[in-house]
């Protein structure tokens, strides 16, 4: 007998009978002002919010800020910056600057915005850039997240990630550090207009 | 008698008391992780909703894992992914092992996982010549110091960042006496980045497995876990069977609960959604047992099950915080530790359901309704009839017994002791008593309640 | 209306003022207070060392000597606890069942039994409540902290009834004492610490005397109270109600 077969037998033989309880109920927190909430909560964390109403808008600012327009990436429609992402190996992005990449929705909540890896050029983006920022549409905020899986629903995604706020560790001594591992600040741009 | 084993929690936390100061930083550090916990579980109106919800998916997890973990391995390799399993510590090992050795790879980059912890992996790996970087920073720190971290959550809690610059001058070759946290962290991170950056194989824990999706989710604040594995070839899952939940919507009930519980933060920085391998990577999962499926089917100590790992527990007892997770010698502490390691080994983990006061703290604060307490009861109970308690404990026991369910033994040995208290107080307040070591004794008074009674209301 | 008085082992040893004070006030509540005389023990102090299958003939002689009360009403959080949740005796379910259903820790027995709305006392002093957790957490006789749900006190609402008493707040309202059975020995370093931790938080709040519904971590935070030579006293809420006002 394989350890599969011999697991799973175990299982069977020893899990408990499912008393078939309902299930309980869970009240909806509605969040009166989704972007209030949101920008406050991100703040919070260590993220920048920053309000727009078009992407040349958001181009400039970028540049504004930038040091080095060769390592911009963006893959966000519409948002011409940068190169684009050539060739496969995600170590090759191991200089970008910034990385500005579409989110498909924020969550109030907690601040954090989904994004799924037909939006980040690179799975390795999000991470091995030293600044990132999301675009997302203003009104795409949700409240909680359970709205936020509601509209994943069965989506296809082959890798997707909940990003809220810069990377960060308290491993020492309990203070806060942004800029752990992944990026060290996270911007978001909310696409109003 | 049956022998407890080498090491006690009462001598370590002994130990540890011996530094006052270092215990009142220690306890200090983690109450205020509790009062964060507190304060973020107070944003959420329906909290105590959530964690019946979590508690009930989690018990219905329990009831159906035969099917979901079918389903679950199903889904997972039609997206892509190769699923192993693992009855014991050993064989996870192994497993682990051979996956790295076939891409004829030495060195690996590792982000949290307990499991990892509990099976010893690290040591196996080295013992085979295999280099091991565990890339979060609480474990890299108590890595390059060579000891086991000593909470689940915040490796290196135990550690204040003078005795962490002085590691990483050491180690990292960062400039003496600096202990700047934010510093420290920078130094950390391009050391980390050069290991990411070599690496072939990435190992990750898995926070939740959805058996309706195939995909496994990672939560990191560090993003530790994402870099190892989008610039490897080979990402290795490595999960206890009990990690499985039903469905994604079932996401969002413990994404909800997990970071508050936590750190008091609304959710980590990443909750990464792993579903199909990068085009080219090979992607593994190993379902561990190690245990698991026995313990599965004790109505007392099934509950332990559920845990999601979150060290809630850790920092509101009272005990661990005066303690250190190392009093508990192994690898999960605190008060989920104490009731999850006697199963695997009763004899070496005795100590540990007794070094609680039952105050039900913990049952409290777990998102998931783990019973704590009552656990810690039940081992006691199952711990003495199995032998392992020591003999004087035994006698003194018997002895109890006898005296208190006798009504006239005990009225003549409770005004016996009253009267040898107050004449020879030498008789107890010696160093025999380990009551009398910081405390005074209480004042033996003239008569007891039951005299007073037969003297001034007795018809 | 008659109760049967229940009063821990070391209550009836070592601090019988707490069973005085408890029968005093029953009795100034206009109840019918008896003492069964064969009491001994409720058998915590076993059961929570692993040796519950020795209690049997403890609990059988506490079944003996209670059962044919109305009530039974102990000043002891813990030892009720321990009576509702751990007693067995093989062969008699249907009394340790009924047993558990009438027998009260004595504040609660006051609120929500008896349901006093005044009581005649005054105690004019600065007060530190310490919480013991098996009445707090088990028998729910005040809200804990862990949880998100709203806050009451059994305790606090008859104190509030004693005139001249000012409660103090404290940083943590309901962390353990410490005390925990055998662990009081067996564990003694870190018992201490965390006796010694509780009274510093009523130390810096000014606190004249601690009182609680448990004898067993009043004692606890005496020993090392009078260790360390402090003016702070322990008295037993018993106590305070029962202080007659002049």
């Amino acid at each position: 007998m394989s350890s599969r077969e011999k697991i799973l037998a175990a299982v069977k033989k020893n899990q408990p009978r499912d008393p078939g309880a309902e299930t309980p109920a869970v009240s909806q927190t509605v969040v009166a002002d989704k972007k209030e909430k949101f920008k406050t909560v991100l703040t919070a964390i260590g993220g920048t919010v920053v309000e727009m109403n078009s992407t040349e808008k958001i181009a400039a600012y970028i540049l504004n800020i930038s040091t080095d327009a060769a390592s911009i990436i963006s893959t966000v429609p519409g948002l011409q910056l940068g190169n684009s992402i050539s060739g496969a190996d995600p170590h090759s992005l191991k200089n970008i600057d910034i990385a500005v990449l579409p989110g498909e929705f924020g969550v109030a909540e907690n601040g954090a915005i989904w994004i799924t890896d037909g939006a980040m050029g690179d799975r390795a983006l999000p991470f091995i850039c030293e600044r990132l920022m999301l675009v997302i549409p203003e009104n795409s905020l949700l409240g909680t997240m359970h709205d936020a899986y509601q509209r994943i629903g069965a989506a296809g995604y082959n890798f997707g990630t909940f990003i809220a706020g810069p990377s960060k560790t308290a491993d020492i001594e309990q203070s806060l550090v942004l800029g752990a591992h992944g990026p060290k600040s996270l911007t978001v741009f909310l696409l109003g207009g | 008698m049956k022998e407890r084993g080498g090491k006690d929690h009462a001598k370590l936390a002994e130990r540890f008391n011996e530094d006052e100061p270092r215990v009142d930083w220690h306890d200090k550090t983690l109450w205020f992780v509790r009062e964060k916990r507190d304060k973020a579980a107070w944003q959420i109106p329906e909290w105590e909703q959530l964690r019946e919800r979590a508690s009930h998916i989690k018990n219905t997890v329990l009831a159906n894992l035969h099917d979901l973990l079918l389903q679950f391995e199903s889904n997972a390799e039609q997206n892509g992914a190769i699923v192993h399993w693992a009855e014991t510590a050993a064989e996870h090992n192994e497993i682990v092992r051979s996956i790295i050795a076939r891409h004829g790879v030495n060195r690996i980059v590792k982000s949290k996982s307990m499991l990892t912890e509990e099976c010893h992996l690290n040591e196996y790996l080295e013992k085979h010549e295999i280099e091991v970087t565990d890339t979060d920073l609480g474990e890299r720190i108590v890595q390059l110091a060579n000891e086991p971290p000593s909470h689940i959550v915040l490796p290196c809690i135990h550690w204040k960042k003078e005795e962490i610059g002085d590691l990483f001058h050491k180690h990292l070759g960062t400039p003496a006496g600096n202990s700047d946290p934010a510093f420290l962290t920078a130094a950390a991170r391009q050391h980390l980045r050069d290991r990411f950056l070599t690496s072939r194989v990435a190992i990750t824990g898995g926070n939740f497995a959805v058996a309706d999706t195939g995909e496994v989710v990672v939560c990191t604040n560090e993003g530790n876990a994402d870099l190892g594995v989008q610039l490897s070839d080979v990402h290795i899952v490595c999960m206890g069977i009990e990690k499985i939940i039903p469905s994604r919507d079932d996401l969002a009930i413990f994404l909800r609960l997990l970071a508050r519980s936590a750190t008091g933060q609304p959710i980590t920085t990443y909750s990464s959604h792993f579903r199909r391998p990068r085009p080219g990577q090979e992607m593994h999962i190993v379902l561990v047992d190690n245990g698991r499926s026995t313990r599965l089917g004790s109505d007392d100590y099934r509950n332990a099950l559920k845990c999601i790992r979150c060290a809630a527990c850790f920092n509101t007892c009272p005990v661990y915080r005066r303690s250190g997770g190392h009093s508990y010698h192994t690898a999960i502490s605190g008060p989920i530790g104490s009731i999850l390691a006697p199963w695997g080994d009763m004899k070496k983990y005795a100590d540990l359901p007794f070094a609680s006061t039952l105050c039900g703290s913990c049952s409290n604060v777990c998102p998931v309704k783990i019973n704590i307490h009552e656990q810690l009861y039940r081992w006691r109970q199952d711990l003495v009839k199995q032998g392992y308690a020591p003999t004087s404990k035994k006698i003194g026991m018997n002895a109890m017994q006898t005296v208190l369910s006798n009504p006239g033994i005990f009225r003549i040995g409770g005004w016996l002791g009253r009267k040898l208290l107050k004449r020879f107080p030498f008789m107890v307040n010696n160093r025999f008593n380990p009551w009398w070591w910081q405390r005074d004794m209480p004042e033996p008074p003239a008569t007891s309640f039951r005299e007073w009674f037969q003297k001034n209301r007795k018809q | 209306m008659t109760v049967g008085l229940f009063i821990p082992c070391y209550v009836d040893q070592f601090y019988p003022q707490v069973g005085i004070a408890t029968l005093q006030l029953l009795e100034k509540c206009g109840v019918t207070v008896e003492f069964p005389p064969g009491q001994t023990c409720c058998g915590q102090p076993m059961a929570n060392a692993g040796f519950e299958h020795l209690t049997d003939k403890c609990s059988q002689q506490f079944i003996k000597s209670f059962g044919s009360y109305d009530y039974i009403v102990s000043p002891s959080g813990s030892c009720v606890l321990h009576v509702k949740e751990h007693l067995h005796v093989p062969g008699s379910e249907r009394q340790v069942q009924s047993i558990a259903n009438k027998i009260f820790e004595l504040t609660e027995f006051l609120t929500d039994v008896l349901k006093i709305k005044a009581l005649n006392s005054s105690f004019k002093h600065k007060v530190g409540l310490h919480q013991s957790c098996h009445g707090q957490r088990g028998l729910k006789l005040s809200q804990m902290s862990e949880l998100v749900a709203s806050p009451f006190s059994k305790s606090e609402y008859l104190l509030s009834m004693v005139k001249g008493l000012e409660l103090i707040a404290l940083d943590r309202k309901d962390e353990c004492c410490g005390f925990g059975g055998t662990f009081c020995v067996s564990e003694e370093a870190v018992s201490v610490k965390m006796g010694k931790d509780r009274i510093a938080d009523h130390l810096l709040h000014d606190a004249a005397y601690i009182t609680g519904n448990d004898m067993s971590c009043l004692m606890h935070l005496e020993g090392i109270l009078k260790r360390q030579k402090r003016k702070v006293q322990v008295i037993h809420i018993a106590e305070i109600l029962n202080t007659p006002h002049t």
